[in-house]
């Protein structure tokens, strides 16, 4: 369930961007007014005040908004504004500039999403940065991180519930042949896992569980150091239980010393309007503490404001 | 035994039914055949004398070859067969053949066809048929059941969501020709159809882009990356269809109007005249032209049939 809160109802978008506009007038932001306004819009009403404020102030609201705020404030007012695909597409290219082998940008895109929506947000690098998403990522990644990769991020699932189950067996033992072998980028297995269906996938990983005893994952678990590793236990988890993957996410990015706010950003702008209420009802149970107070622990200002806002809460 | 003389009349008839080489069936000289034979079956058994291939002297009879017979039923149906197709939306056409040739023992170039001459939006709507058509992704079955060691290059042909733009990286561009020189000049462990920088190459880059690539390949090293390709008969399909689809399917019509062309070979002329009508039509003709020297629509004319050559001949028109 999504966390985002709109209000009944909303002032027409060129109202909303006169106010924004008046938010950056003069001396000063009134960063409240931005977070109140932005912060409580679906994506097609924000899409309207983009357009709206553009035509009226012939200006990016983006850009605008640019000169006005700055820091993790602006990182998460920006993603948030921009459409899901176009988040995705910015993000995914941040991933690809900064490759690094722990980074699971890629994978979260290309797995916890609908194909259709995995499609859009090909559309949307293309718009953006000119190039295709899966040449951009082919041309940064290597090895075995591009033999998984590329795949994933090209991938277009089939999305029915039909699934066969002689099927699910045979690749659930083929699996588990190439986890024993240590033979982690085998084709086979990077074929399963990039081209098979969710609904078969997820048959597939509970025979497996049947058959030999332990979830896939933990046969992943050889080497904790493993990026690869790593990242095919980040796949297997996107594809069949996205909200307590993000949960973990979250976890790693705020339990502990430190705060790693772009983790945060990045998960609480994706799933608030998909299922971040469900993340935060998984990240209480799994704590003990609701997930608002963990924000308001580790983060301040008006970061902190605009995140307790997209988790449905009034600062 | 002296070969039967063969009439003029008999001759006419036998080249109706197919026969003597030719694509299609000529519907209306077989019509006027029953009209001028009525009440002459001699003129019949004459046909059936010489009619060598489709009947054959079985003792006191002449009967027909089993073979012929399954000959004849796809020459019939060449003309049902492009009216289906031109009917079908462009995507279930293209979902169909892929998954045709995945589930028969069939040439796989089909699938490089579609993947490498189809736009961006075409191929996707191809995949999104698949789903509807087949209950699996594209993708997922090119996988599953192509088992050589292609079978990776065309995973990532039919999944690519090529950029459209005509934006271009020069140094790019110059750089991957070289990239693809040293891959193909060095023999590696594995064959070249598996060269991690071939595949990335070829699968990812816009068509605008590889264009250029392919042109810088030629001047600097004299010699066009296809010449180049030799043997490694599937990255040089991939190629041809990447840098000039005209080009590609000019050939294509000329094997399949050879003699001797198998099946599937003369069931391409369908395919490309279909597939193409709308799309580049006058580029393939020009191709054509130059480089077999005649206009195809003469050599559709001359080489087809009955309502199957009007068919090919409307949709290669103007």
């Amino acid at each position: 369930m999504a966390s985002l809160k709109v209000p009944a109802t909303v002032p027409s978008p060129s109202e909303d961007a006169e106010q924004l506009r008046k938010a950056f007038e003069g001396w000063g932001t009134n960063e409240g007014l931005i977070i109140s306004i932005l912060g409580h819009r679906s994506a097609a009403q924000r899409r309207a005040i983009r357009q709206a404020y553009r035509q009226s102030y012939n200006e990016e609201l983006l850009k605008a908004l640019d000169g006005e705020i700055s820091g993790d404030f602006e990182r998460a007012v920006l993603l948030w504004t921009l459409d899901p695909a176009e988040r995705d597409a910015w993000l995914a290219n941040e991933a690809v500039r900064k490759w690094r082998p722990e980074n699971r940008v890629l994978i979260e895109i290309a797995c916890a999403r609908s194909s259709g929506e995995l499609f859009a947000v090909r559309q949307a690098y293309h718009a953006r940065f000119k190039r295709s998403l899966e040449e951009d990522v082919a041309a940064h990644t290597t090895g075995d991180f591009r033999k998984l990769l590329v795949p994933l991020v090209s991938a277009y699932r089939y999305e029915g519930e039909e699934i066969n189950l002689t099927l699910a067996k045979s690749e659930a033992r083929m699996l588990h042949e190439k986890i024993s072998d240590k033979a982690y980028n085998h084709e086979e297995l990077i074929r399963i896992l990039t081209t098979r269906s969710k609904a078969q996938l997820i048959k597939t990983f509970n025979h497996y569980n049947d058959e030999f005893g332990k979830p896939v994952n933990k046969d992943l678990k050889s080497d904790p150091k493993d990026d690869f590793l790593a990242a095919l236990r980040a796949t297997i988890r996107c594809i069949c239980c996205p909200e307590r993957y993000f949960e973990k996410v979250i976890r790693l990015a705020i339990n502990g010393l430190g705060t790693d706010e772009n983790a945060l950003t990045r998960v609480i702008t994706i799933r608030a309007e998909v299922d971040l209420k469900v993340i935060a009802e998984v990240y209480q149970k799994r704590n003990s503490m609701p997930l608002e107070r963990a924000i308001k622990g580790d983060t301040s200002g008006d970061y902190e404001a605009m995140l307790l806002a997209l988790l449905g809460l009034e600062a | 035994m002296a070969l039967p003389l063969v009439t003029e009349e008999c001759e006419a008839v036998i080249r109706a039914f197919s026969g003597l080489g030719g694509l299609g069936v000529d519907e209306k000289a077989l019509v006027s055949a029953l009209g001028k034979w009525r009440r002459q079956p001699e003129k019949r058994a004459q046909l059936r004398k010489s009619f060598v291939g489709f009947f054959t002297a079985d003792g006191s009879f002449e009967r027909c070859e089993d073979d012929y017979i399954r000959y004849l039923k796809n020459e019939f149906a060449r003309f049902k067969n492009i009216m289906v197709l031109w009917a079908m939306h462009p995507w279930e056409r293209d979902a169909r053949w892929v998954h045709h040739v995945l589930h028969k023992p069939l040439p796989l170039d089909i699938i490089v066809e579609i993947a490498c001459t189809r736009s961006s939006e075409e191929l996707l709507g191809a995949r999104k048929a698949y789903h509807a058509l087949f209950h699996h992704s594209l993708e997922e079955d090119v996988a599953y059941h192509v088992r050589e060691n292609y079978s990776n290059l065309l995973v990532r042909l039919v999944s690519a969501y090529r950029y459209e733009g005509n934006r271009i990286n020069k140094e790019m561009a110059t750089s991957e020709a070289e990239a693809l020189y040293s891959a193909i000049k060095t023999p590696g462990v594995k064959k070249l159809v598996e060269n991690e920088e071939v595949i990335r190459i070829l699968t990812t880059r816009s068509k605008p882009h590889l264009r250029v690539t392919f042109k810088h390949y030629k001047e600097k090293y004299g010699k066009s990356i296809e010449e180049h390709l030799g043997d490694e008969l599937c990255l040089r399909e991939t190629v041809q269809c990447l840098d000039s689809p005209p080009k590609y399917f000019s050939k294509v019509i000329n094997k399949a109007l050879k003699d001797g062309a198998d099946k599937n070979t003369k069931d391409a002329l369908t395919r490309v005249i279909v597939s193409r009508a709308d799309v580049d039509m006058k580029e393939i003709k020009e191709a054509y032209h130059q480089q077999y020297g005649a206009e195809l629509e003469d050599v559709i004319s001359k080489n087809t049939l009955g309502s199957y050559r009007d068919a090919l001949l409307s949709l290669a028109g103007q």
